[in-house]
């Protein structure tokens, strides 16, 4: 096997004090779809912000594409093309979808903008309708795809999406699952996902993690983990909630 | 609601009861609330022993306006807004057609700011015109191009700028200093103005580059102090609170306005008057404003000017896009400051003395006044609230009438602050996101379709 995308080793985050992961070893390999999962404040958030470089590991180290990117700035690793649908969105309020759509771009100063846009908007037809409109004023779905289409618009070599699902109609959840597949499948897009929604997400990962209290307590393949009594009790069959 | 469908006879009658209700319970605390302040007044008598007048007049007119001001309200004006509100919730929600006016009154406007002097001289004459040239033209002129330099940093970058004044200073002693020590031009020296503000720009940008809104509010707020304390303490260059005096006017291609014999006047055979080099002022500022506002409409389309937005609307997102944010927030101070500096020049050959007494925080406020009055981020709204906030201080001033109501002691301009804050709280109830809300998108990719405001909340998004 090549040698992989991403690769994180034995980091440990901290905020001030509280250490927030505990020794991590995970890596993604080129059009892979990873999924990581856990309860609330496992730490799963904190991994991918610690991808992006903030916080930055204060032990261990992270590698994209055979370049350590442990130390560099937020800014230069999102150059590298590791494109990041944040946590809760975040889209620009009250830029427009299109401009929103303009600001994922602008590594490449709008080189192919348009034919990026149409690629954007075949997958999420949705966001064509809205093109003009505020991004404050979409409804939570449309927000999530026009979050995940502005990291699009970076031709990412990986994209991370932190919780895609959150907050979400069952119905539109499945939609966005179905539109990651399909970036899976025919741009061999990399996609490592952080998610509580345990049991969409591994289904639609090739392998998955399973993170405990800063550390990740199990691994293996997205049908495997779907199997394991463990992690059945704890985050499929009622273990949630 | 009650009183939308108060048609009948009935409901109407019930309305004037509820209206009379409160109006005594607003007389009642009027009475309150006014009865020591207004009824009761301590004040000195020939024996310097203080004394109680009692004007119980003066509070039954107090007490008798918010009676009646309070019944009208209840009986007219509520009712009124509640239908208006009613209509506009059941039709929907129109993207409004341009019009011809809409979609080309900039350019109107420019083509009127243009005519402006001409009209002024052929109306009240050249040396009537002083006046309405000087006072309301330049003096406005003056602040929209501040206020839109501003708007650079606390519209469209989203950095609440307290000490704005700062650079307007820094632009203004750039001139009177590097004029009266070595003699340079106005023309070499506005660059120069705007060059040395922009660098005061940065020096500020970098040590506030980690804060945001109240605390960033607070560093610009003292950074605006250094400066002026700076300016007032630095005698041996600055002269302090004397300020420069004797400042060099600007020149027109070299011709010079003065009474020499190849000056303005004696060139064109003109008669000796100031109101030519205020005609040439006026044209000056309103060509360095239309500089700022073209410099801000090309940068709002170009990759920097978005970045801007987007740091306003998200700063971690913006990180997440591989924008660098250091460079963006810098870049937003810089220019924002050398539009400033640009303006203090200006100011300097205008008024020809500069001391530290114009740089006071009252104009930083007032700056950012006319911003946040006009809308953040809208050129136009800005450019209006600017004409009313300063034409406004300018009318009061004409207001000599007034005198003869309240007495010959009376001067309007002293309750200028006061006006300014109840025309703020009205703007603020009645346009939470000032005159102009709506963004104009800078995206499209077929046609041009305007956002309505309407499509949001108002103070949201």
């Amino acid at each position: 096997m090549t040698a992989p995308l991403l690769h994180v080793r034995g980091v440990e985050t901290y905020y001030g004090n509280i250490r927030a992961l505990n020794g991590v070893d995970m890596e993604v390999h080129r059009g892979e779809i990873v999924a990581l999962i856990g309860a609330n404040g496992a730490g799963k958030s904190t991994l991918m912000m610690t991808i992006c470089g903030s916080p930055q590991a204060r032990i261990g180290s992270v590698h994209f594409d055979g370049q350590d990117i442990t130390r560099l700035p937020t800014h230069e690793i999102a150059r590298l093309r590791i494109a990041q649908s944040p946590e809760g969105r975040r889209i620009f309020p009250r830029m427009t979808v299109l401009e929103n759509l303009q600001m994922g771009a602008s590594l490449d100063a709008l080189k192919h903008f348009k034919e990026d846009v149409e690629k954007v908007f075949t997958l999420f037809p949705r966001l064509k309708e809205r093109q003009s409109q505020r991004g404050g004023t979409l409804s939570g779905g449309e927000q999530q795809m026009l979050s995940i289409g502005r990291a699009l618009m970076a031709r990412p070599k990986l994209l991370l999406l932190d919780e895609p699902s959150l907050g979400l109609a069952p119905l539109i959840i499945k939609g966005i699952f179905e539109a990651i597949k399909v970036l899976n499948k025919s741009e061999g897009l990399t996609v490592f996902l952080v998610e509580q929604n345990a049991f969409g997400a591994l289904k639609l990962s090739d392998r998955g993690y399973v993170m405990v209290n800063g550390r990740v307590t199990m691994s293996g393949t997205g049908k495997d983990l779907l199997a394991n009594p463990e992690v059945r009790a704890a985050y499929l069959e009622g273990g949630r909630h | 609601m009650a009183n939308v469908a108060s048609t009948t006879a009935s409901a109407g009658s019930e309305l004037t009861a509820r209206a009379l209700r409160e109006a005594v319970f607003a007389g009642l605390i009027t009475l309150g609330l006014f009865v020591l302040f207004v009824g009761l007044k301590s004040d000195q008598n020939i024996r310097n022993e203080l004394i109680l007048t009692q004007r119980w007049g003066l509070l039954a007119i107090f007490v008798a306006v918010a009676m009646v001001g309070r019944f009208l309200i209840v009986v007219y004006v509520q009712p009124r807004f509640a239908k208006r509100k009613a209509a506009k919730a059941a039709a929907p929600d129109v993207v409004k057609k341009d019009t011809f006016f809409t979609r080309q009154w900039p350019k109107i406007a420019v083509v009127m700011l243009l005519l402006y002097p001409p009209v002024i001289v052929s109306f009240v004459g050249v040396q009537g015109s002083l006046k309405w040239v000087d006072n309301f033209g330049i003096q406005i002129l003056i602040y929209v191009m501040l206020a839109w330099g501003l708007n650079i940093v606390v519209g469209l970058a989203g950095l609440l700028d307290l000490g704005y004044v700062a650079f307007y200073a820094v632009g203004a002693y750039s001139y009177a200093l590097l004029s009266s020590y070595f003699g340079l031009s106005f023309w070499v020296l506005l660059p120069v103005a705007g060059l040395l503000a922009a660098l005061w720009g940065i020096v500020l940008g970098f040590p506030v580059l980690r804060l945001r809104g109240d605390y960033l509010a607070i560093v610009t707020l003292a950074f605006g102090e250094i400066i002026r304390l700076v300016l007032i303490n630095w005698t041996e260059v600055t002269k302090g609170t004397f300020g420069v005096s004797g400042i060099a006017k600007a020149t027109l291609f070299g011709i010079k306005f003065d009474a020499s014999k190849d000056g303005f006047a004696a060139l064109f055979d003109l008669p000796l008057s100031s109101a030519y080099y205020k005609i040439f002022l006026f044209y000056l500022i309103l060509a360095l404003a239309l500089l700022t506002a073209f410099v801000t409409i090309r940068l709002r389309r170009m990759p920097i000017g978005r970045a801007w937005e987007a740091l306003r609307e998200d700063e971690i997102a913006c990180r997440s896009l591989g924008i660098n944010t250091v460079t963006t927030k810098l870049t937003a101070f810089a220019t924002g400051a050398m539009f400033g500096g640009f303006a203090g020049s200006f100011f300097a050959v205008r008024q020809g003395f500069v001391s530290p007494e114009s740089f006071v925080f009252l104009e930083s406020a007032v700056i950012l006044a006319i911003v946040v009055l006009g809308g953040m981020g809208s050129l136009t709204g800005i450019a209006i609230a600017a004409v009313v906030m300063i034409g406004g201080t300018e009318i009061l001033r004409e207001l000599t009438f007034l005198k003869m109501i309240f007495g010959p002691a009376f001067t309007p301009e002293l309750y200028r602050m006061l006006i300014f804050g109840l025309a703020m709280v009205t703007v603020m109830v009645w346009k939470p996101r000032g005159f102009v809300g709506s963004r104009e998108p800078t995206a499209f990719l077929r046609q041009r379709r305007a956002v309505s405001g309407s499509f949001t909340k108002e103070g949201h998004g």
